[in-house]
């Protein structure tokens, strides 16, 4: 084949005076002009340069994994090198941050800023799976924007509740208490369960209580815990329920379950999973949220 | 190129999709608009390089370079004004502004901004002139890079060269100069201690104008300048254009001394005209788009017609009615007042105007109060509802302030704001030119499914400046 052609005369084209490469379609003619210096200056230049990358980064898979490079660059490194300057960054306020009492970092504007952009990131990243990303809770996850607090709502205690958790198996220090199941332990009757209800949905409003059917019930049951007029004890975790917030819903039927069933929400200690100056930082940040108490 | 001359292309001219440059070699002219050319390129580097040593004292907390534009910081200074990032639409106006300037003088004068002003002009100029010191005139040049490789030839083309890179060097330092606190890098410069960034710019910078000037010179205009081909739209038969008379210069022809003009043009065909042009033009061909108006084809004829004693402005700087007019004998005026220069010169003052007023009205402070989107809004225990804003201050002076938010819309509301310190409503405290970041809680008894609409205005009590902002106060999802 390249002998034949090698023999042949070349094709050139009348109107033009250039070879042809000759191929041809339906007449058609195509032209062997050379290729534009510009072009080919470029293509040899991206060429040298192709070759020098392949020589020096992670270019070409192998079986054993790809070509390493001379300069021995990896993404992961790069990921770490950055991390580490991150790090080193943050190393400037974390060592004041760690030696700072909750009152000093509210009162410094940048360790009070540092607390707040680390606060913020560790919260999405840990928190909002339950609390979401407004921190504004939901159903069986407590709000925690407003200022009803279950557990007590001073930095403190948030600080306490995020160290410790709620309900952890298996620990001392973490917030306890269990209401009981009234209705399936069967330590009410259906009927004692509706009084309690009405009374309890009474509670917020202005009928004199003590002439319910419920309050003998309440009183003998419930005040130990939620107070002799229902405005809840932090220490046991036993909500108010006087005011319109309801952690499981305020409906009647809602209630009604409560009492029957009785409920125990839980969260992780988290004193376990995130470094000291995170969980501080957090307790900061949801403390700001607006329902922070003094 | 890969295939050489071996492709058995006898052909000598075959088609070439690349127009080989032709070298050009600009003979040197003396004459008004040389002279011209000088004064605008002294101006112009003047300029260049001198502005960002101008220093222009802002007090404080600013920088005192008059013009500087601070990236990191997100500042630009240009001596009384400074603009922050936000307002950026300003920049776009002085582009618009000097777009239409530039269709303005066009519109009158012709291409005055391409033969006097532009960059590549004055440094393709100022590399020329560099290459005549060197290697002497048009001639000299021409034979000496024709000729061969002798060491003459390389000395003076190693010269020409380290010239033009050093100057290449120092334009590429000063445009850093713009984005930097000149002294400083300077010095840096100086003990050799400059940061790997900013050496890098330097040397692309040198790069592309060793390149630019040295180099690609008038192809720049003819290939890569889009005003060179819009500038047909901004000219009519009253712009004034570098013309050749025609009537008079033709029949062109070699004149002899002594003999009589009878049946002949002025033009005496000695090329003057063409050997002096930067574009490598011959503008006896009439106006052409590589022409920049330089008008240095002008001196060279003008100078030649002293010489063999006939009027000159065989070549001129005219207007084509005006040429035309003259063909017919008629003598007629420059017509200035024409429907395009009036429409440029009122977009002109428009738009002058508007960012004048704009730059001087600009407000000293700006509020930006965002309504939390999650969660909307919040219930307290007391029945209360809350909503959650982030407040955003931008102190544009050079001093600290202390700021008083209000609001208005909202009756029996408590507002409560977020921050280290002491921080309350009336004692808002925000540093000089810089942002203050807050967030701030209203609380009000409302009835469910209700919004209000409410103003925030930010009070500076000291200068009586303030700002408001339109918000909502809702118990509705």
């Amino acid at each position: 084949m390249t002998n034949k052609k090698s023999n042949k005369k070349p094709d050139i084209d009348k109107i033009t005076g250039v070879e042809t490469t000759g191929h041809e379609w339906d007449g058609l003619k195509e032209l062997n002009n050379p290729l534009p210096r510009w072009w080919l200056i470029v293509w040899v230049v991206t060429a040298i340069w192709s070759l020098w990358y392949f020589v020096v980064y992670p270019a070409f898979p192998t079986l054993g994994g790809a070509t390493k490079g001379t300069s021995g660059y990896t993404q992961a490194k790069e990921l770490a090198q950055s991390q580490l300057e991150i790090q080193k960054r943050q190393s400037a306020y974390l060592s004041q941050f760690e030696k700072a009492s909750f009152d000093d970092i509210m009162n410094d504007v940048e360790l009070y800023n540092f607390a707040m952009a680390g606060g913020r990131a560790a919260f999405k990243e840990n928190c909002t799976q339950c609390h979401g990303t407004g921190a504004a809770g939901g159903k069986d996850y407590p709000n925690l924007n407003d200022d009803d607090w279950l557990w007590g709502g001073k930095v403190a205690d948030i600080h306490q509740t995020l160290d410790y958790g709620i309900r952890v198996q298996g620990s001392y220090d973490t917030r306890l208490s269990q209401m009981p199941a009234f209705g399936r332990d069967k330590l009410l009757t259906k009927s004692q369960i509706n009084d309690v209800v009405d009374y309890v949905l009474e509670l917020g409003g202005k009928v004199d209580l003590s002439s319910l059917p419920g309050h003998g019930i309440f009183q003998e049951n419930c005040a130990s815990c939620h107070g002799a007029n229902g405005k809840g004890l932090q220490e046991f975790g036993a909500p108010n329920l006087t005011d319109d917030i309801w952690l499981y819903g305020g409906e009647k039927k809602d209630i009604y379950e409560t009492i029957i069933n009785s409920r125990a929400g839980m969260m992780p200690a988290w004193n376990k999973r995130l470094p000291q100056n995170t969980i501080r930082q957090i307790s900061l940040y949801v403390h700001q949220l607006g329902g922070g108490e003094e | 190129m890969a295939c050489g001359g071996s492709c058995g292309n006898n052909n000598d001219d075959d088609l070439q999709l690349f127009a080989k440059q032709e070298r050009i070699y600009p003979k040197r002219v003396s004459g008004l608009y040389r002279n011209l050319k000088w004064v605008a390129m002294v101006i112009c580097l003047g300029i260049y390089y001198g502005v960002p040593f101008v220093r222009w004292d802002r007090g404080e907390n600013a920088p005192d370079q008059a013009v500087l534009i601070d990236l990191e910081r997100g500042r630009a200074y240009w001596f009384w004004f400074e603009i922050w990032p936000q307002e950026v639409y300003i920049l776009t106006g002085i582009l618009i502004l000097a777009a239409i300037a530039l269709f303005f003088v066009t519109s009158l004068f012709g291409r005055v901004w391409c033969g006097y002003l532009c960059f590549q002009t004055v440094w393709t100029d100022l590399f020329v002139w560099v290459e005549r010191l060197v290697q002497g005139d048009r001639n000299k040049r021409k034979k000496l890079r024709e000729g061969p490789w002798t060491f003459e030839k390389i000395r003076k083309l190693t010269i020409t060269h380290i010239i033009w890179i050093a100057i290449a060097w120092c334009t590429a330092g000063s445009f850093i100069l713009y984005f930097n606190d000149a002294p400083t890098i300077v010095k840096s410069f100086l003990e050799f201690d400059v940061s790997p960034t900013i050496l890098s710019f330097v040397i692309g910078l040198t790069f592309s104008t060793y390149l630019m000037a040295g180099f690609a010179r008038e192809q720049v205009c003819t290939y890569m300048c889009p005003y060179s081909r819009f500038q047909s739209a901004m000219f009519d038969k009253d712009t004034l254009i570098i013309g050749y008379d025609e009537a008079r210069g033709e029949k062109r022809g070699k004149h002899k001394k002594g003999t009589p003009w009878d049946g002949r043009g002025h033009c005496v065909d000695c090329t003057a005209c063409v050997q002096v042009c930067p574009v490598g033009i011959d503008i006896r061909d009439g106006l052409q788009m590589e022409c920049i108006a330089c008008g240095l084809c002008i001196d060279a004829c003008d100078d030649i017609m002293e010489k063999i004693e006939l009027p000159k402005g065989l070549i001129r700087y005219d207007t084509e009615r005006r040429m035309e007019d003259k063909a017919k004998g008629i003598e007629s005026k420059i017509n200035i007042f024409r429907p395009r220069t009036f429409y440029y010169l009122f977009v002109l003052t428009v738009v002058g105007g508007f960012m004048l007023s704009v730059l001087l009205n600009r407000p000293a402070l700006d509020l930006t109060v965002l309504h939390d989107r999650n969660p909307l809004f919040i219930k307290l225990s007391d029945g209360q509802i809350r909503n959650g804003y982030e407040l955003k201050i931008l102190n544009k002076t050079h001093t600290d302030n202390v700021y008083r938010l209000v609001y208005a819309g909202l009756e029996n509301a408590t507002l409560n704001i977020k921050g280290a310190g002491d921080i309350r409503p009336d004692n808002i405290f925000v540093a000089a030119d810089s942002v203050g970041h807050y967030r701030f809680n209203l609380s009000s008894k409302i009835k469910p499914h209700d919004q209000r609409d409410i103003i925030f205005t930010l009070i500076n009590d000291v200068t009586g400046n303030f700002d408001t902002y339109d918000s909502v106060f809702i118990s509705k999802r």
